[in-house]
């Protein structure tokens, strides 16, 4: 049974909480994060969930209390934005060496400075490779169901490891949409009692976190860390499938938009990507071959079947909603880059920098992009490797 | 029925920091750590400790000293992290997953506490988890090289003030953090130290059973950093209690209680001049400085004994 | 030494007071703490202020020292209150 219901992103996630009742929340405020945990709150306050609330005095100890919780032996989870995570960088590492199952939603917001509040990457991406999968959304529907699913890929015994929800700040969070929510005995049952792995809380079997581990072993501890990650698609994919059980939605790695027998292609996150299909739309409707591709496993990337999806095209746009400062190229370009360096027929590649600090991406935007890959596509020749778009003289 | 706190009995109970660990010959630390371990042996105890000497001493590569769960999460978030799991304990035990009564211990260095983690005490105090904060304070960053903190105190030698021709070492006075624990107006905060061995366990002891955030400072000697001889740990401990540097007092819902009062108020020079990290101040021309410790902790004992005045209700009178 | 594979999940240690197959002895350079057994007082000052848990204690008795880990402080010694002036802890020369 579902329920069609007209809500923001934040609610919805907020909702897909008090439907899994984790059992400690650590939470700050943080715009456009917000209203996520105000709404969960409530939930709290009103005894509509077992959960427990630490109200800490800064995403820090907010990513600090989520270990001490995750690792005493209960489900856990936080959200957060922008300078949010960046305060919990350093923790980041710690709850995935620590091979923790935490889930966070993280509400894109763009970085300072200058502060702003709105739409970018560049705190998400600031954090890929602490170690965290991260699974992106297209729209409120989307976040919902990732988060559904992230406690169970997280709590996959065969990875346990945290796991980041990500959706557009505003754009997804504090727009209201069409979403099909589930009763709460599907979901519950969906995600299943919580196995805890080592827990701390576990008087009778002592044990110890977080070691000094020195060059005799060190290298040896990230290898089979390292491993770990291989493990992640294939767990990703199995929770998809038992979710297209129950919601009749598929979900894989990443989506493919007219991609088979397109000549050149778009490769974008997030919502943007639902503006590009539209556009999309209209160029096939011209007979023109263009295809999209939108990351939902950004971490770990999969670069082998994100390369075979788009080795035959002529021509590809990475469109990055971050840019990395004296960098050679956007986050996401650079994983797409070197997921297509190694085949010998592969597109021509640029790079295009939209949306920062929550500027508008249009559908002329799209449109340009197509029309120069029509460009690239005919004469091989390219103007300009990277470039933002969207951005006055 | 609770263990007496007499070592014969104490002597009987497992010791659940073992040996093996890598803290320096004559170091405090350890030996802090057993007394509170002691003092909690009736109880089951999970601990949290920041990045710091005795985090990296004890527990490295596959080894560790501790035989209760324990974990260390980063430096300046230990408070926070054991607030995790006393919240997870709280959820657990609510969800009737757990019947036992743990008690929670934070054990962290000063850096970790009066510093880099304060603001994760601070708010883990105010949050009001049922958890004691231990501070090991030995007075400066000994793990990194005896850099200067804000617990060293005023003209001690360290790597980052060092006594020069210009400046004396550290100029500035150290925090007093016990007092600034107390106006959070947590239920239980004190000061203690290893010589005294029974008032520290006691306050212990007191601080697990009360309900709600504690806190304990403990003087924890460091041969290395304060460039003294490793048998004096305890000697020097003693003397901190007996020069007045480091009274010995608790702050139970309010009310301050001096619990050791020497009977005869050494004169700080004699705890100065057993440490090579205040060497430079018996040079000639510098017995002004001294002069000037010496003057900071009188206005801090007195201002310890008026505080107790004015709060010891009557019928317990002055000790 | 662990191969990668055998490391555990979150490289979290799963064998309490593993540390005691660390024998911190080796590190005694000078001196060796020698027990006298005629002046003690059996007060167990030694026991509790040894920072190494070097003092082996049996039925609230003092036993002799645990040279595996006692890395000559010589905490005990110096805080020995003895019997009528007479340490029952003293600090001698270490023999390797």
């Amino acid at each position: 049974m579902t329920k069609i219901v007209a809500v923001t992103g934040n609610e919805a996630v907020a909702n897909a909480f008090r439907q899994i009742e984790p059992d400690v929340c650590a939470a700050y405020p943080i715009t456009p994060q917000t209203e996520l945990m105000q709404r969960f709150a409530s939930f709290v306050s009103n005894g509509q969930v077992k959960t427990e609330l630490i109200l800490v005095e800064s995403e820090h100890s907010a990513m600090s209390a989520c270990i001490g919780a995750a690792a005493a032996g209960g489900r856990v989870a936080t959200a957060t934005s922008s300078q949010g995570l960046a305060l919990m960088w350093e923790t980041l590492f710690i709850a995935s060496g620590f091979r923790l199952p935490i889930v966070m939603p993280v509400v894109n917001r763009a970085l300072s400075s200058p502060i702003n509040i709105h739409c970018d990457h560049s705190d998400a991406m600031g954090a890929r490779d602490s170690g965290w999968i991260q699974l992106w959304s297209e729209n409120a529907q989307e976040a919902y169901d990732n988060t559904i699913q992230a406690f169970r890929i997280a709590e996959d015994m065969d990875i346990r490891l945290p796991v980041m929800v990500c959706y557009d700040g505003f754009i997804i969070s504090h727009s209201i949409e069409r979403i099909e929510y589930f009763d709460d005995e599907i979901v519950k049952k969906f995600v299943g009692e919580y196995k805890p792995l080592y827990p701390l809380l576990d008087i009778e079997n002592p044990k110890s976190f977080g070691p000094l581990i020195l060059t005799d072993l060190y290298h040896e501890v990230r290898k089979a860390h390292s491993e770990v990650y291989k493990n992640v698609p294939k767990v990703v994919l199995k929770v998809a499938k038992d979710f297209e059980k129950i919601s009749g939605r598929k979900y894989g790695l990443f989506e493919s938009y007219m991609l088979e027998d397109a000549e050149i292609g778009i490769v974008i996150l997030n919502s943007a990507a639902g503006t590009t299909k539209d556009v999309i739309d209209d160029y096939r409707n011209k007979g023109v071959k263009v295809g999209l591709l939108k990351p939902r496993l950004f971490r770990p990337f999969p670069y082998a079947e994100i390369g075979n999806a788009l080795k035959h095209l002529k021509a590809l746009c990475v469109l990055d909603r971050a840019d990395a400062f004296g960098g050679s190229f956007g986050p996401l370009y650079l994983d797409v880059a070197a997921s297509l360096c190694n085949f010998d027929q592969k597109p021509i590649l640029i790079n295009r920098i939209y949306g920062l600090g929550g500027r508008d991406y249009m559908p002329e935007h799209a449109a340009g992009v197509i029309e120069e890959l029509r460009k690239i596509a005919k004469t091989g020749k390219v103007k300009s490797l990277k470039e933002y778009i969207g951005v006055r003289e | 029925m609770a263990t007496p706190l007499n070592l014969k009995e104490l002597s009987k109970k497992e010791i659940r920091f073992t040996a093996g660990h890598r803290l320096c010959a004559g170091c405090a630390a350890p030996t802090v750590v057993k007394m509170i371990l002691l003092a909690a042996c009736d109880y089951p105890v999970i601990a949290a400790s920041s990045t710091g000497c005795l985090e990296v001493s004890s527990c490295i590569s596959t080894f560790t000293a501790w035989k209760i769960p324990w974990i260390h999460n980063a430096f300046e978030n230990a408070a926070a992290t054991l607030s995790g799991v006393q919240t997870m304990y709280k959820a657990l035990k609510k969800q009737g997953k757990i019947d036992k009564d743990i008690k929670f211990i934070a054990i962290c260095g000063d850096g970790g506490t009066y510093d880099i983690g304060f603001q994760s005490l601070s708010g883990a105090m105010e949050r009001g988890h049922d958890m004691l904060y231990v501070c090991y304070d030995n007075g400066a960053y000994m793990n990194t090289g005896i850099q200067r903190s804000g617990a060293t105190p005023t003209y001690a030698d360290t790597t980052t003030c060092p006594a020069g021709a210009v400046i004396p070492g550290k100029p500035q006075q150290r925090k007093d953090l016990t007092r600034i624990m107390a106006v959070h107006g947590l239920p239980y905060v004190a000061q203690a130290s290893p010589s005294h061995w029974p008032d520290l366990m006691k306050k212990v002891r007191k601080a697990i059973e009360t309900p709600g955030p504690k806190f304990i400072n403990i003087f924890t000697p460091c041969n290395r950093g304060w460039r003294s001889r490793t048998d004096d740990a305890i000697m020097l401990s003693r003397l901190a209690v007996e020069t007045c540097f480091w009274p010995l007092y608790e702050v139970e819902n309010g009310v301050t209680r001096v619990t050791v009062k020497p009977k005869e108020k050494k004169p700080i020079i004699d705890f100065l001049k057993a440490q090579g990290r205040f060497k430079h101040l018996f040079e000639p021309g510098r017995e002004k400085m001294i002069e000037q410790i010496q003057d900071i902790i009188d206005k801090n004992w007195e201002r310890l004994l008026k505080e107790e005045e004015m709060t010891l209700p009557k019928e317990e009178g002055n000790k | 030494m662990m191969g990668w594979k055998e490391i555990p999940p979150g490289m979290v240690i799963l064998e309490p007071g593993s540390a005691l197959k660390v024998k911190t002895g080796s590190w005694r350079a000078a001196y060796r703490p020698r027990w006298i057994e005629e002046n003690c007082i059996q007060c167990l000052l030694c026991w509790l202020y040894c920072p190494d848990n070097s003092v082996k204690v049996k039925d609230g008795k003092r036993e002799d020292f645990d040279f595996d880990y006692c890395k000559g402080c010589g905490i005990c010694a110096l805080e020995c209150p003895g019997k009528k002036g007479n340490k029952a802890i003293v600090m001698e020369e270490e023999v390797k």
